[in-house]
Formats: structure tokens, C-alpha cells, sequence
């Protein structure tokens, strides 16, 4: 009996440093990430200067007339879809958490929940292709252009990946909302309506913040559905229906191709090092959001 | 009682528009599902799914690609789940609230929002390159099981932490030890929650074409390989290239409607499988 107690004991032991090792790989893997991107992006700058990475919009990296690495016209690029798809998500994505959150009928939102996890599962090449066969074509048509691949279709199509994300977190942030909030309002004889506007969606203003920067991060690191759908051309675009070429198609387009450890290769991972750094900045951003809403509800 | 009809007007002009959102969402799912199965209709078929491509990829299926799929994603859930179940237990059941977990946690959070494409980058630096498993089958499965990994975590975080604390302690009182109790009490009451997580974090993995992209997946092989120190074909990168890179696009449309067709009828398998888990677990 004393035996198998110290048995059972030493595996209690045992499964307890199991597990505490398998909770480590996180943040191996963050910190690996971290380091490996810095490893392969470093040696650019041992023959180039930083100012040809930074001070450029012109990326033609293999080039009859040598390499040039400008970043500026793929960071313009990567940040006006984003602005096209924050500008349609938003609001849209708002509306349909209010929604879901204030208003639909109780047979309704059990069918709601599975139509946003399924958007949320079709995969980014599904919608890249949509974009290229309907979506391209169709903008085409309406504003008269040669061919629909562009910022805008970019900024469409991501408005459909990121909405699933906006509409669940603002949805969870409207539902922390205290009852009493609500009633008391109802209470001082405000109308559904303005209790809507004037105390529950600014009460739950945190975890929106938080919704909408989650949200941007998708849009930010998203690669195959701006890949297919914005024309990839790697100059300063002009208007939404100029093609643009975004960070992370960039990276799609050009790594299977590149020689390992070239100044082109390592310049690749230099857009990835800054897609990590920015989509770990606007994560901790939406975190410090949500704590504060969490902190207020 | 003058105010309140013009308050009554504007409130039905905003709940409706309210509604027209939400029908707006549903509108886009309807259009992306419908009109890839409207087009795939012509060239959606058996043979289609169990027939190698043909004829410089101008005819035939996706069977290879199919088998490709499902073999990373196999490597993928062999590394990410015992991992992903492993680090919620200890978060959940075995950690207190110390410097450590509220890192782990940190990076449990931050590498839900890394980019995909960043995690091929990261495995061709690691998998391909430093550990020289090449562009290969397991790269890529190792990649896409790092990218599933968070999703695992954090169900499985959740599933653990609905089970009633009475449980544990019932078990603790009756003499169990901590894996016992775990064991036979903790781990089948969650199981439903860590299934589902489990089938989403899969589900996202088959699905994802840049992790793969220079970890391993192959534009065409003449043979399905199994191989796992091999290249391989996939699905979701077959979509890529029959719609932006074979030489004859608009010949190939079809297959890659019906490609699009099979990932979509993937993903909504999976997302019904994992929603009647949830819904039987509910109701216990």
C-alpha cells in the first residue's frame, strides 16, 4: 500500500512537469518566431543601407538595373486595404453585434451563431478565388474599368474575413453590459433606441476598441484573398481601383522563388519581422482594451 | 405624446436597417457558397474526388490533393493536440496565478495574431532550413501544427474551465490523486468542449494555403507521395494555382470551382460536426 501511494505520487510528479513543459512551448514559439525573423532579416543591412529598405517605394528586387528594396509602396498598399475594409467592417459589423445582441428575435439568433462561425471557417483562398471570379468582375462593371483587381476588391473581400471577428467580440463587450445599466435607462424614460446608442454601446466602447484593433490585425496579416484579388502591382497607388501589392503578398509572391540567404531573401523576412512587430503591437493594444472593459463592467 | 411617433419612425428606420445588416452577412455567405457550387456543378463529381489531375492539370481530380491535405494536417494534429491539451491543463488545473502563467498566456494571445504568412517564414527558417527536414511534408505539417496550436489552447482553456470545481473536489475527498482526478473525473466532462476545439483549429489548418507555401506544397507531382520527407499537393494551394497560375485559366475554371466546392463542403462538415458536439454537451 505504501508503495503504490509513492507510485501514484511520482506520477502525479511526473504528468505535473509534462504539462508544465507543454505550456512553455508558447512562448518558445513567440520568442522563437521573434528571433528567427530577426536572424534571416538581419544580414540586409550589412550590404545595404536601412534607408534603401525604408526611404523607397520602389521593390523591384531583381531588376535589370539592380535591386531596389523600397518598402513605402507595399506599406501603403497593405495600409489602404485595411482603411477600405476598417471603413466597411466597422460599421457593418456593429450594426449586425447590435443585432444580434439587442434586437433579434430568440429563433433567429439560434440560427445566427453557426452563419458567423461558418464565415469564419471558409478558408482565405475561397474568398481570394470569389474575389477574383465575382467580385473583380463586378466592380469592373459598375465603375468601368479594364479589369475589378484592385484596392477595393482587396478591402471587400477582407470586410467579409474580419467581420466574423468584429461582430463576436463587440457582441461579447455589449453583453457585459450590466442589466442595470439598461434598465435605469429605460427607467429615466429613454426609448430602446437611444438606450442603445447613449448607454450601452458606450459602456461597451472598450471591448469594440478591442473587437475593431483584433479585427485590423487580421486585415494587416491576411495573405492569400488580397493576394489574388488586388491586382499585385508593387507601385503607389492612387485611388481605391489602382491594384495595389500588400506586405504579405509580397512575401507570398516572391519566397518561392528567392535563393536561400540572398539580399532578397533576407529583405522578405524583413516584412515579416514588421508584420510580427505590428500585429504584437495592435494585439496588445486590443488586450489593454479589453482588461479596461472588463475592469469597468 | 406629441414625441414619441417621430421617436417610433426613427427607431423602425434604424432596426430595420439593424435586421438589413445582419441579412446583409447572411447574403454574402449565400453568394460565396451558392455560386461556387452553381459553377462547380459541370465538373463536381465522384471521379473528380478520386482521380489523380490529368492531362497537364486540364482534366481529371484532385485526389492527390486530397490525400496530401489530410496527411499534413494529420502530422499537424499529432504535434498540436497532445501540446495544446497539455498546456490548458496546466493553465487551468495546475498553475496559479504567477509571472509565468500570465506570460504563457501573453504568448498564447500573440501568436493567435500572427500572420499566417509569418508562420511559413518561421518554418522555413526552422523546419526547412535549421532542422533540414527541406520543403517537405513534415515542415509543413510542423508549421500548420504551430498555427493550430493557439486555437487548441485556448478551447481546450475554456472547455476545462466549465467543469463544475464540486467534481474535483468530490474526487480529491474520495483519496484520488491529481492526474486521477484529472483522469477520470476533469478530462471526460471537457472532452466534448476540447473536441470541438480541436475540429475549428483543424478545420482552420486544411484550409490555409501561406503557411504551406514555401514549407512544402508542390505545384504538381507526377505521383501521389507519401513520403513525409517528400513535397506534396494540397488543396488549398490547388486552388491558388488552377485561378491565378496554370496557363490556361479559363479552361481550368471549373476545376477550380469544384476544388473551391470541396473546401467549402470541408469547412462546413467540420463546423457542423463540432456544432452538434457542443450542442450534445449542452444539453447534459
Amino acid at each position: 500500500m505504501e508503495l503504490r501511494i509513492n507510485k501514484n505520487k511520482a506520477f502525479d510528479e511526473l504528468t505535473n512537469w509534462v504539462f508544465k513543459l507543454s505550456s512553455s512551448i508558447s512562448i518558445l514559439v513567440v520568442v522563437g518566431i521573434f528571433i528567427f525573423l530577426f536572424k534571416e532579416s538581419l544580414p540586409f543591412f550589412k550590404e545595404m543601407r536601412p534607408a534603401d529598405l525604408f526611404l523607397s517605394a520602389k521593390w523591384n528586387p531583381e531588376g535589370w538595373s539592380g535591386e531596389y528594396y523600397g518598402i513605402l509602396a507595399l506599406v501603403w498598399g497593405s495600409l489602404l486595404v485595411t482603411v477600405i475594409t476598417l471603413v466597411i467592417s466597422i460599421p457593418l459589423g456593429l450594426m449586425v453585434a447590435v443585432f444580434i445582441a439587442e434586437i433579434a428575435p430568440r429563433n433567429l439568433k439560434i440560427f445566427i451563431k453557426p452563419v458567423i462561425e461558418l464565415l469564419a471557417g471558409i478558408p482565405s483562398v475561397v474568398i481570394g478565388f470569389f474575389g477574383l471570379v465575382f467580385v473583380g468582375p463586378l466592380i469592373a462593371g459598375i465603375f468601368h474599368l479594364a479589369n475589378g483587381l484592385n484596392a477595393l476588391n482587396g478591402g471587400l473581400l477582407l470586410s467579409i474575413m474580419v467581420l466574423p471577428t468584429i461582430i463576436t467580440l463587440s457582441e461579447d463587450a455589449i453583453n457585459g453590459v450590466p442589466k442595470d445599466y439598461r434598465e435605469a435607462s429605460f427607467a429615466l424614460g429613454a426609448t430602446k433606441l437611444e438606450t442603445i446608442f447613449k448607454v450601452t454601446l458606450p459602456a461597451a466602447s472598450s471591448g469594440i476598441l478591442a473587437a475593431i484593433m483584433l479585427g485590423m490585425g487580421r486585415a494587416i496579416g491576411e495573405t492569400m484573398a488580397v493576394l489574388m484579388a488586388c491586382g499585385n502591382a508593387p507601385a503607389l497607388a492612387k485611388s481605391i481601383f489602382d491594384p495595389v501589392r500588400t506586405l504579405t503578398s509580397t512575401i507570398a509572391i516572391e519566397m518561392g522563388e528567392v535563393a536561400y540567404d540572398t539580399n532578397h531573401y533576407y529583405a522578405l523576412f524583413n516584412l515579416g519581422l514588421y508584420l510580427f512587430l505590428i500585429s504584437f503591437f495592435i494585439n496588445n493594444i486590443a488586450e489593454y482594451f479589453l482588461k479596461k472593459g472588463r475592469r469597468n463592467a | 405624446m406629441h414625441s414619441i411617433k417621430p421617436a417610433n419612425i426613427k427607431e423602425n428606420i434604424v432596426f430595420a436597417l439593424l435586421y438589413f445588416s445582419f441579412f446583409l452577412v447572411l447574403v454574402f455567405l449565400i453568394l460565396i457558397i451558392g455560386l461556387t457550387f452553381y459553377h462547380s456543378l459541370g465538373t463536381l463529381s465522384w471521379n473528380f474526388i478520386f482521380e489523380p489531375p490529368l492531362n497537364g492539370m486540364k482534366e481529371g481530380g484532385i485526389f492527390p490533393m486530397i490525400i496530401g491535405t489530410l496527411l499534413v494536417t494529420f502530422i499537424s494534429a499529432i504535434f498540436a493536440i497532445p501540446l495544446g491539451i497539455f498546456s490548458a491543463i496546466y493553465l487551468v488545473e495546475y498553475a496559479k496565478d504567477t509571472y509565468y502563467t500570465r506570460l504563457t498566456r501573453m504568448a498564447i494571445r500573440n501568436l493567435s495574431a500572427v500572420p499566417s504568412i509569418v508562420y511559413g517564414l518561421f518554418g522555413l527558417a526552422i523546419f526547412v532550413k535549421t532542422m533540414q527536414f527541406g520543403t517537405s511534408m513534415l515542415s509543413a505539417g510542423l508549421t500548420l501544427g504551430l498555427l493550430t496550436l493557439p486555437t487548441i489552447i485556448s478551447t481546450s482553456e475554456e472547455a476545462l474551465k466549465i467543469v463544475p470545481k464540486t467534481y474535483k473536489e468530490g474526487a480529491y475527498a474520495l483519496g484520488a490523486t491529481r492526474w486521477q482526478a484529472l483522469y477520470k473525473i476533469i478530462l471526460p466532462v471537457a472532452f466534448p468542449g476540447i473536441m470541438t476545439g480541436i475540429i475549428l483549429g483543424l478545420s482552420r489548418a486544411i484550409g490555409e494555403t501561406a503557411p504551406i507555401l514555401f514549407t512544402g506544397v508542390a505545384f504538381y507531382l507526377p505521383h501521389l507521395s507519401l513520403d513525409i520527407f517528400q513535397q506534396f499537393m494540397a488543396l488549398p494551394y490547388h486552388l491558388y494555382i488552377m485561378s491565378t497560375q496554370h496557363h490556361d485559366i479559363e479552361g481550368v475554371r471549373g476545376i477550380a470551382y469544384s476544388t473551391a466546392a470541396v473546401l467549402i463542403l470541408i469547412a462546413l462538415m467540420l463546423n457542423i460536426i463540432a456544432s452538434v458536439i457542443r450542442h450534445r454537451f449542452r444539453e447534459r
